[in-house]
Order: structure tokens, then sequence, then C-alpha cells
């Protein structure tokens, strides 16, 4: 360090370490930094400080039930559409049909669960920004999410919930009640986070114009979900290749449209994922009045599963983008091999790309944008 | 100049919003719960510990099979024909002494999946969160209620039983073996007879074939 | 120059200077736990609430006795005597700035005719300390906190100064006391105190460039950029541990009462009373003037748990381009406003 300034000038550049401790890497990721003052001229991410090996494990498993609980430890902060996810793809090898009832109540979960992770993204974002208390506002509404997901599964955040053919167990009988309270005063605040946060016009100027990911680029490096959306493109699983009910369901997609500054910045990024709160609420809300009240949530299949041989890839639309599942099948009871696409890990990638040019602060904003957990990126 | 009087102005506005709403959250009702002295209620079935009614385990060890860090350790003895284990509350008849019976809450998962495998539903999550220990071995829960003398004594009983099993069944093996060579002397007895009586009467047949 | 140290009493000395440490220290951890009961509220939390029985208050007293037990650790390659002397330096240039503040109607630690001035020069140094704790410890978030620092300090202390001079220019003194004495009265409209505040509407938008030069100057959110947490880890401090962490965040307390009184001086009638003679007296003008400067780091500690912060330079933005310009063309404004009225 000395180094570079006494160099009197021939050495400008100095490389400095973010992370893995570092407080707004959101987790163990390791960004190293080559700056000119403050001034970012490259930025190379290290991942694998979180690595479980999902992928190995899961063919370790001899049961495809057993894979559950560990496509929940992928991205912790949303479990319900990893487990979603997953289901769905086993199902559709067994070419399984599931019960009304069960698929409204995934959906509803999912979206539940949506609603909670864009909850802690839009905090963190907000918190690598410095703004402390929409987070800790933001906190309280994801545990109203937390408290009912509990009383259905159990617990609070990897739930292991949806299970082959059904559910784990049948949702409490309050569940109704609660999820149309939820829904209820979950609207005014997301006003109050649109007056505190989002038209804050300090929170604005550090967020328009920043990160600009030109749909373009977007395409060339698959981006999916929020971050995709961000950048004005109208893609959403959900409605491009619907899966489970969701084709029943009318919601829009909400896209970035550079109202504060260039298309497909930070900003953009992060009121897509507020707008989609609102939409996910009106999808709970049909799901609701649609779901019947009495049923069974488990269809019958035999007690150990065994798949034809064959593979299939499956892709839903997690929170992050599209998470996708590739499952090989041999015909055992285990799985040959299981693949996740994880979205965190796909739009990581994009950071050298993006952040070239931007100031230290700046890169906070921007892994901040992409809503990355690092679960989930290093599996 | 204009502009940048404007932009000061939106920004005014929007931190004296942003600071109205936060002074009404001042003045508002905290959500914090007290810990150690208000302690939060879990729903029944909440997720938190493992519970074993070892009363009314058959020792199927279809639990251990279902877990997929393999935390929970099952030993078993077949009881022997003396004893009788009864009946577990929903009517299965218990054939084995559980002579361990460990869970390592340490490495569970919470993933309630050895819970819904078991016949009879003695194995179930409990709302009790409060266990953390210093030691990491304390998290190793004994559910087995067998004390180490009567452990001692049913592996015997059973080893004795089994080394009875056993050498009735040697017993049996070795009757068995020696009226199947009792039947097979007899039997050749037999067919040498016949052939005898065969070797008789072949000729004649030749020449009844031949006449 | 001999004769007049030889006069110099040494218990009036030890007393002058214990009344505003013990200010400053009781204020510290009265101003640290109450951010952090502010904080709490506002966040919908509670804050500290164990130690000490009714909501926590003694929780930092608790801190500190846990910070004195620290170990005490100087990183290996660190300049070691910078890094140990940077946190007294700064808790020094905030202390001794306290000298000339008038607490009370009947005490000011001493009345020079310069006190403006001196009380500038004399915070200018905690630029100093900061940079000398960046470079010491020989860390690179610390030396970019640093920098970011003294770039900022030494922006906002322009447009600080240009609206000090616009009181001066209103009062034409620089010694704080007469400046208080000026603004004693109820007259404006009949009832308003005379407050330098209420006396003339270009000085009120000194203020609001005041106190956003300051919420800057004491490096707290929207400007607290040298220690942002969410970016350089802690900035400068980043190093610190124990006791000389302790310091730092003593003399940053410090320094945040020292500017909010200042200006609760300038523009704010200083110690007196806002019922004219009801409730003055030496006590009371105490009281009075530590309730507008606690007043103002109320309004400070709001302001940082409602918004994020502003990026470095954006930061440097407002300073050169709206504030400076705007102070100055203020002054001109005010002092014409003085000339025609
Ligand atoms: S809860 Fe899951 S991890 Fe724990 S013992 Fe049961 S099956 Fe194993
Ligand atoms: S599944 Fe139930 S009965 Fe079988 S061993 Fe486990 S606890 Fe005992």
């Amino acid at each position: 360090m000395i180094e570079a300034i006494t160099d009197s000038g021939e050495r400008r550049e100095m490389t400095i370490n973010m992370g893995p401790q570092h407080p707004s890497t959101h987790g163990v990721l390791r960004l190293e930094l080559v700056l000119d003052g403050e001034v970012v001229k490259h930025v190379k991410p290290h991942i694998g400080y979180l690595h479980r090996c999902f992928e190995k494990y899961a063919e370790q498993m001899d049961d495809y039930a057993k894979v559950i609980p560990y496509t929940d430890r992928m991205d912790y902060v949303s479990a319900m559409n990893q487990e979603h996810g997953y289901v769905l793809a086993v199902e559709r090898m067994l070419e399984l049909e599931v019960p009304e009832r069960v698929e409204y109540i995934r959906v509803i979960m999912a979206e539940l669960q949506r609603i909670a992770s864009h909850l802690l993204g839009i905090g963190a974002f907000g918190l690598d920004l410095g703004a402390f208390t929409p987070f800790l506002y933001l906190f309280i509404e994801r545990e109203k999410i937390l408290d009912i997901f509990e009383k259905a599964s159990g617990a609070r955040l990897l739930y292991n919930y949806m299970a082959v053919a059904g559910l784990m167990r049948d949702v409490h009988p309050e569940f109704k009640d609660e999820v149309a309270d939820f829904v209820k005063t979950f609207r005014p605040k997301i006003k109050e986070l649109d007056d505190l946060l989002s038209y804050n016009k300090i929170f604005v100027r550090r967020t328009a114009n920043i990160g600009v990911l030109p749909v373009k680029v977007a395409l060339n490096y698959a981006a999916s979900g929020p971050v995709l959306r961000g950048s004005g493109f109208k893609w959403d699983l959900r409605k491009n290749d619907p899966y489970s009910i969701y084709d029943r369901f009318d919601f829009d997609i909400p896209v970035g449209s550079g109202e504060m500054g260039s298309l497909g910045d930070c900003w953009d990024r992060y009121i897509v994922r507020v707008k989609e709160m609102e939409q996910s609420l009106r999808i709970i809300e049909q799901a609701l009045d649609g779901m019947p009240d009495e049923g069974d949530v488990m269809a019958a299949i035999p007690k150990r599963i065994r798949p034809k041989e064959g593979e299939l890839y499956v892709r839903t639309e997690s929170p992050r983008g599209e998470l996708g599942y590739y499952i090989v099948s041999d015909k055992s009871a285990s799985p040959f091999r299981v693949k996740a696409r994880a979205p965190s890990f796909v739009h990581l990638s994009m950071l050298p790309a993006i952040s070239k040019g931007a100031l230290i602060a700046d890169i906070v904003a921007i892994v901040g944008s992409i809503d990355i957990v690092l679960g989930e990126v290093d599996r | 100049m204009v502009e940048a009087f404007k932009n000061s102005w939106i920004t005014f506005k929007s931190i004296f919003i942003g600071m109205g709403i936060t002074i009404r959250h001042f003045f508002g009702k905290s959500v914090t719960l007290q810990y150690p002295d208000e302690r939060p209620v879990l729903p029944n079935n909440a997720r938190a510990k493992l519970y074993v009614n070892i009363d009314d385990c058959i020792g199927c060890n279809l639990c251990a099979r279902a877990c997929p860090v393999n935390c929970i350790y099952i030993d078993t003895v077949p009881s022997t024909s003396d004893v009788d284990l009864g009946k577990t509350s929903t009517g299965n008849p218990k054939r084995f002494w559980l002579t361990r019976f460990d869970i390592d809450m340490a490495k569970c998962m919470y993933c309630d999946l050895c819970v819904h495998p078991c016949p009879t539903n003695c194995i179930y999550m409990v709302s009790e969160y409060e266990y953390s220990e210093f030691n990491r071995t304390n998290l190793i829960y004994h559910f087995s209620n067998l004390e180490p003398a009567m452990v001692a004594e049913v592996k015997e009983k059973a080893a004795n039983e089994a080394a009875e099993k056993q050498r009735q069944r040697e017993e049996m093996m070795r009757k068995k073996a020696e009226e199947a060579k009792m039947k097979q002397i007899e039997a050749k007895k037999q067919a040498e007879e016949k052939n005898d009586g065969e070797k008789g009467s072949e000729p004649s047949k030749k020449e009844n074939g031949d006449s | 120059m001999t004769q007049y140290l030889l006069n110099i009493n040494p218990i009036a000395i030890l007393v002058h200077a214990a009344i505003p440490l013990t200010i400053i220290l009781v204020y510290a951890l009265v101003a640290i736990w109450a951010e952090r009961k502010v904080a709490g509220f506002i966040q919908d939390r509670l804050g500290p609430m164990r130690v000490g029985g009714w909501h926590g208050w003694a929780q930092s007293i608790a801190d500190l006795l846990k910070l004195i037990q620290k170990e005490d650790i100087i990183p290996a390659d660190s300049s070691r005597f910078l890094f140990k002397f940077a946190p007294f330096m700064m808790f020094a240039a905030s202390y001794a700035a306290f000298a000339v503040i008038p607490f009370s109607s009947s005490y000011i630690g001493s009345n020079i005719n310069i006190g403006v001035f001196y009380l500038l020069a004399v915070t200018s140094v905690l630029t100093l300390s900061i940079i000398m704790a960046g470079w010491a410890s020989n860390n690179k978030w610390s030396l970019l906190g640093g920098m970011r620092s003294a770039a900022q300090l030494v922006s906002y202390e322009v447009p600080t100064i240009a609206t000090v001079l616009t009181v001066i220019v209103v009062t034409g003194s620089l010694n704080l006391m007469t400046i208080t004495e000026m603004q004693s009265g109820n007259d404006i409209l009949g009832f308003l105190p005379n407050w330098l505040i209420f006396q003339n509407p270009f000085l009120l938008v000194a203020f609001v460039i005041f106190f956003i030069s300051i919420l800057a100057e004491s490096h707290r959110v929207p400007f607290d950029l040298p220690e942002s947490e969410s970016e350089l880890v802690a900035g400068y401090q980043t190093e610190y541990s124990g006791m000389r962490w302790a310091m730092f965040m003593l003399a940053e307390y410090a320094d945040m009462l020292l500017l909010s009184l200042l200006g609760a001086t300038l523009f704010f009638g200083g110690w007196n009373s806002p019922f004219g003679e009801f409730m003055s007296g030496p006590f009371w003008s105490f009281f009075w003037f530590m309730l507008k400067g606690l007043l103002l780091v109320f309004v400070m500690m709001w302001i940082r748990w409602t918004l994020p912060r502003y990026r470095v330079d954006q930061l440097m933005y407002i300073c050169w381009s709206i504030l400076i310009p705007l102070s100055f063309i203020n002054l001109v404004l005010v002092a014409l406003w003085e000339v025609i009225f």
C-alpha cells in the first residue's frame, strides 16, 4: 500500500480486497477491486466460500425426497421457491397430477416467499446505501410472512414443506384468514416504503444511472428475473412458460422504464422488485379466492419413487430469476444427476461488465441491486 | 440555476417526508419481544427439537433410513421368547429391545423427514427451542431407557437365545441332514433293489421285445 | 510572558479544564445511549434495555468498561506512534474548542475576542488527526476513509465559515459571549426572542446551510462517508479497537455537540431563555443552552436514522456547486438587509 502512495504516480492503481468479511457483500463474496483513487478499474468476483456440494449430495441421497431439504439451503431466503422448482421437476418426471388444493397452497406459499425475499433484497439494498431504518421496517413485514410459514410448516427459514406429489402437511385452519389479513396490511407498507426510500431523492441519486445493464448485455449473459426485467425486457416464466397453475391468474409483469435515469440502472432493478410485490399480492388474492377449502394434500405415490429413465429440465421463476433443475434419472431410487441453474450465479458473472468505471460506493449499490444470495451462487 | 433550485426543493421535500415517517414510528409502538422475560409462543407444530416416545418405538429403523444426514443411530436386540415386550399404544407388537436410540441434534437439520415414515408416530418434533449446550456431545440425545446392566443382560440373553437357536438350528440341520442321508441311503437301497429287480426282468423284456 | 505565566492560578486552570471535560464525558455517555434509543424507537425497536434497570440507562457505562478492558491491538506494519497518537489528537481538538463556548450567562472557559475564529481554527485539526489515523493504520480501507474525510472536512469548512461570517456581519463581533448577549430580549413581533434566526430571513437560509455543513463536518448521515460501514468497513477506524476506538467515538460525539452548540449560540440565542427574563439566571441559562444544543443533536440523530448516504462525488458537488455559492450570495444579501433595515 505504501508503495502505491510513494511511487510518485508511476503506480496509480491499488488492488483492494472487498470481502469475504465485508459488511455489504451479502454473505461471503470476495471482490477483487483494482482502484484508481476511488474509481474501480476492474472487479473480479471470487466465489466458493459457501460451497456445500449440493449437486453431489443430491446424487448421494437414496431417495428423491431427501434432496428437498438441500434445495432449501441453496437460496435460503426463498426456500419455498427452491422447493417448488424441485418438486415440480420430479413430478414432471413421474408424470404426476397433484390435487388442486396443493397447487393453490403451493402458489400462495411461493408468492408469499417471493414477497419475503424481495423485502430482504430491497432492505439490504437500502442498507448498503446507508438507509438502515427501511431495512428494519421491511423486516417487520417479513416476520409476519415467516409467522404464517411457521404455523403451516413448523419452520421459519428452511421449510421442507413441499413434498413430491403434495405437501408435507396441511396448512393450519386459520391460514386463509391470516394470509388475507397480511395482504390487507401489507399494501400501505409499500406506499410507506415508496415515501421513505424509493422516491427519496438521495436514494434516487445513489441508484439512478448506476450499473446500467443494457438489455442486450443482459440477454447475452442470460440474465433473468428482476435483473432482466429491470432492463425493460418483459420476461417472466410465470407468464412466458407457465408452470403449476400460474396460467389461471391475472397479473402484470412490471418492467423497468428508466424513469429516474437510464434504462436498466440500479433504481430500475429496485423498483421492479417493489412493483413485483404488488403483483404477488394480486396473485395471492386470486389464489385465496380459488383455493378449495377441503381436500387431500398428497397424491397417492409409491413409497419409493423411481422415475423412468431419462432427463429433463424444469425452470421456474424464483425471486431472483430463472431457477432451473436439470435431473437425470437412471431408474433407481436416487437421482443420477441433479444440476441447479442458479440465477444469482449468472447475475454475479455480469458484475465486471456493468461496474467498470464505477466508484466503490457504486459497486456496493450494484451488488445490492442484483440481489444475490451467496448460498445459491456457491451451492 | 432554476433546475438546481427545483432539485434542491425536491430533495428537501423527500427528506421531510421521510423524516415525517420516521418520527411517526418514533412515537409508535415497538415490536420487540424482550426475549428472556417474554418468550415467543411457537405454534404446536413448530420444528424445534426431536422427541422420541421410546415406549412406542418398535425399532423398525425407518426413521434412521429416512434421515438425509444420518443422525439417528438405532441399535436393536431381538427380544427373547420368554419376555413379551407388549404392544405400542397404536397396537403394533414390539419385537426388539432398543439398546441404543441416539439422535445427534447438532447434526440434525430439522427437516421433518424422519417423522413421517414412523409407523407408530412415536418420533416427532416438539416446540422447545432453548436447549443450547456448551459441549457439543451433550446435544446427542439418548432416548433408549435401558440401563447399561439391562442392556448387557438383554444382549446376553439374546445372544444366549441366538446361540440356543443356532444350536437348535444346527441340531435340526444335523437331524435333517441325517434324515436326508438316511433317506438317501434308503432311496439308494430301494433303487438298488429296484435296479436288481429290473435287471432281472430286463432280459425277459428284451426277450419279450425280441419275440 | 513570564509574568503572565506566574500569574496563572493552577487551580483555576484545573477547574476551567474540568468543567467542559465533565460536560463532554457525561454528554458522550448519554448521547451514545440516546442515539441507540432514538435508533431503536425510530425502527420500532426498544434499543438497549438490560443494563442498569430503567431503559438500560447504564449501557454506555458498561460498554465503556468493556472497551477499557480490551486488548490494545496495533497492526504490525502500522506507523506506531501516529497510530497511537491520532485518537488523542482528535479528541484534544474538539475538547480545546469547548474553551470558547459560553455555557451559561456566567461561565465561559475563555472569554477571548476571537472566539469564533479560534473555534474554527482548532477544529480543523480534526481533519489532520483523521488523515493521520487513516494513513498510520496501513490498511487500504482506512486510507480511503482518511482521504475521503480530508476532502470532505476541508471542503465543508468553507460553507461553514461563510455562514458563520453572515452572523458576524450582523453582530459585528467574534466573541461568542458578546454574540449571545446581543440576542437577549423578546422584541421581534412583540413576543419572539431576539434570536438571530428570527431577525433576518436570510439568516434562516444561512442556518440551513450551516446545519447541512455541520452534518458533513461531524460526518453524520447523509454525509458519513469517512466511516460508511457498507462501503469502507469502518473507514479510518477500521484498525482501531478498545480504548483508542472509544476515543474516536468520544471525539466524534464531542464534535457533534460542539458544532450543535455553536449553531445554538450563533442562531438560537445561546443561553438566552426563550421567555425573556422568565427562567433566566446562570443555572437556567445553562439549561436552555444545553437544551438547544441537544435538540440539534437529536435532529442530527433523527436524520441519521432516516436517510441513505450520499456518494463521495455528490458530496463534493453539493458543497462546491451549491452550498458555497449559495452561502456567499447569502452573505451579501444578509449584509444588504442589514444596511437597508
Ligand atoms: S429431522 Fe431430518 S435431519 Fe433431523 S433427524 Fe429427522 S430426518 Fe434427520
Ligand atoms: S420409525 Fe418410529 S418406530 Fe421405527 S425406529 Fe423410528 S421411532 Fe421407532
